[in-house]
């Protein structure tokens, strides 16, 4: 099944790293992303730039409405996904736990809806 | 066999049904990997049954027969309904390993690993039990929910959301590795006592009883203990269970009044009960290794101890509560660790030791804090606030029998 781990975590924690810090941070991403590829489970993965560049489009009376911003303002914002084809839940949240995310945010982990 | 009395054929599958329903259940649901389906499956098998049984006769295996059937139902279904090449392939193997011969049939147990999907740390904690209680043991959601306080209605709704979520998030149907197991085990522990101790009529935080699963729960934790005889927690949840079982027709009195341990006659005792208890209680100790039920075993062995050799154990029982929250920290633990610290410290040492509930704020809605609370007042000489949480404790109350046990109580304070 796949599963797509969604990484919510407080972008300003993130900024408020050093230097140093940030560049551990990405390399335990980059150490993830490569422990998911020799597993063969990864089908894709991207990180997302700030909240503060998202763009939401919605109809509103035949006209797309565009507004600045992201759909839900909270403090805790998805900043990035992998998506992972695994056996079942159990294995999904073990990799969703392996995940430096889940160390400093959260991990929504939801299962892909197979269209066949 | 063919010819059977319709009466037969009935009997056969409502045998079959009482003795066989939660392997079945369990072998289809974990070949589907989807609860639901097993279920509507199942459910059409046993119709069949009842159509063709007394026409054709009983077949020789019946559980292979209804498998068989059940099977057949569900590929049926699957063809009808669009879903991926992959779910399909994965029937035409389950479909193939139903070909064995009749004689040599034997249905492997898989309602270990049905149980561990409905405690599944992805379902939501309150339908566990219901879940565990529907699947395994058949039980509709009337049943269920009246015992759980909740319309059937809403039961069956919370019910078939869990199952969605068992098959939509694919959780799966298998027993945790051992490095896993100590963790997902605590959760169908948590999920059978539940159903035990739905409702509380514990007023004084020994009794711990239900008014109509805790037959249901009891045979869980058998099973549960058949299929995992090397875990201590088990037989100490399986011992907990019978102790508190053994005293049930004690615990009322002839007016339906709820009775206190310390005045329940020792005759209505189910001592056979009480020697099971005891026995899993020693064949636990042996692995050294204490938790939570074996605990709570140990507090109803010790309570029973003292009823049954009139011995003053307060101090012994005390101890374990601190052990218990040690391992729980849970406030109602504490609140009954308080009655234990007035027999050995003194009611005021009680009082000053009961949790307060502006730190815990859950506790102004919990009956149990309250009966404790009043029942320290009232001897300590504070009648009119004791007489005050009495009526908070009513007030809280769901059974007729506690409620009528809190007023005797009440209305006593100032006479004596």
């Amino acid at each position: 099944m796949q599963y797509l781990l969604m990484l919510y975590a407080n972008e300003d924690g993130w900024n408020a790293l050093s230097e140093a810090e940030q560049a551990e941070g990405i390399a335990a991403y980059g150490a993830y992303a490569e422990a998911l590829q020799q597993a063969g489970i990864l089908a894709g993965s991207n990180r997302l730039r700030p909240a503060t560049s998202a763009t939401t489009v919605r109809i509103v009376e035949g006209k797309p409405r565009v507004q600045d911003g992201p759909f839900i303002e909270s403090k805790e914002e998805i900043g990035g996904y992998y998506l992972i084809d695994v056996a079942d839940l159990d294995a999904a949240i073990a990799w969703a736990a392996r995940c430096p995310g889940a160390g400093h945010g959260v991990v929504e982990v939801r299962p892909v809806w197979q269209m066949s | 066999m063919a010819g059977a009395a319709p009466n037969t054929a009935r009997a056969t599958a409502e045998s079959v049904a009482r003795d066989c329903y939660g392997r079945l259940l369990a072998f289809l649901a974990a070949g589907f990997r989807d609860v639901a389906a097993a279920e509507d499956a199942l459910a059409e098998a046993f119709a069949k049954a009842l159509e063709e049984w007394p026409v054709r006769g009983v077949p020789d295996n019946p559980q292979a027969w209804l498998l068989t059937v059940a099977r057949r139902k569900r590929i049926d279904g699957i063809r009808h309904e669009r879903i991926g090449e992959n779910v399909m392939s994965q029937l035409q193997v389950l479909g193939d390993a139903g070909h064995e011969s009749a004689d040599r049939f034997e249905l492997p147990d898989r309602r270990l690993a049905l149980l561990f999907a409905c405690a599944h740390p992805a379902i939501d904690e309150s339908i566990r039990a219901p879940l565990m209680m529907q699947t395994v043991l058949g039980l509709d959601a009337t049943r269920i929910g009246s015992a759980f306080l909740v319309s059937p209605a809403a039961m069956a709704k919370r019910l078939g959301r869990a199952k969605d979520k068992i098959r939509e998030a694919g959780i799966p149907f298998h027993v945790p590795a051992r490095d896993e197991l100590d963790g997902r085990l605590g959760s169908v522990l948590e999920a059978i006592y539940a159903a035990f101790a739905a409702s509380w009529p514990d007023p004084l935080g020994i009794e711990t009883a239900r008014k109509d699963l805790s037959d249901e729960a009891i045979f869980l934790a058998r099973l549960l203990f058949e299929l995992l005889p090397g875990e201590p927690e088990v037989a100490g949840l399986l011992a907990c269970m019978l102790h508190a079982h053994a005293r049930r027709r004690a615990r009322r009195d002839g007016a339906g009044c709820y009775v206190a341990l310390a005045d329940q006659r020792i005759d209505l005792w189910d001592f056979a009960m009480i020697r099971e208890a005891e026995s899993l209680l020693i064949q636990a100790s042996a692995f050294r290794a204490p938790g939570r039920y074996q605990l709570e075993a140990a507090l109803q062995s010790a309570h029973v101890e003292r009823r049954l050799r009139g011995v003053d154990n307060w101090a012994a029982v005390l101890q374990l509560y601190d052990a218990l929250i040690e391992v729980t920290g849970s406030p109602i633990v504490a609140i009954n660790r308080t009655l234990a610290l007035a027999e050995v410290e003194g009611v005021e040492a009680a009082l000053a030791a009961l949790p307060d509930p502006g730190n815990a704020p859950a506790l102004t809605g919990y009956q149990p804090y309250w009966a404790a609370r009043a029942d320290l007042l009232a001897r300590s000489g504070a009648a009119a606030q004791a007489h005050q949480a009495y009526e908070m404790a009513i007030g809280l109350e769901t059974d007729d029998a506690v409620r009528l046990f809190l007023r005797e109580r009440q209305s006593r304070l100032g006479r004596g």
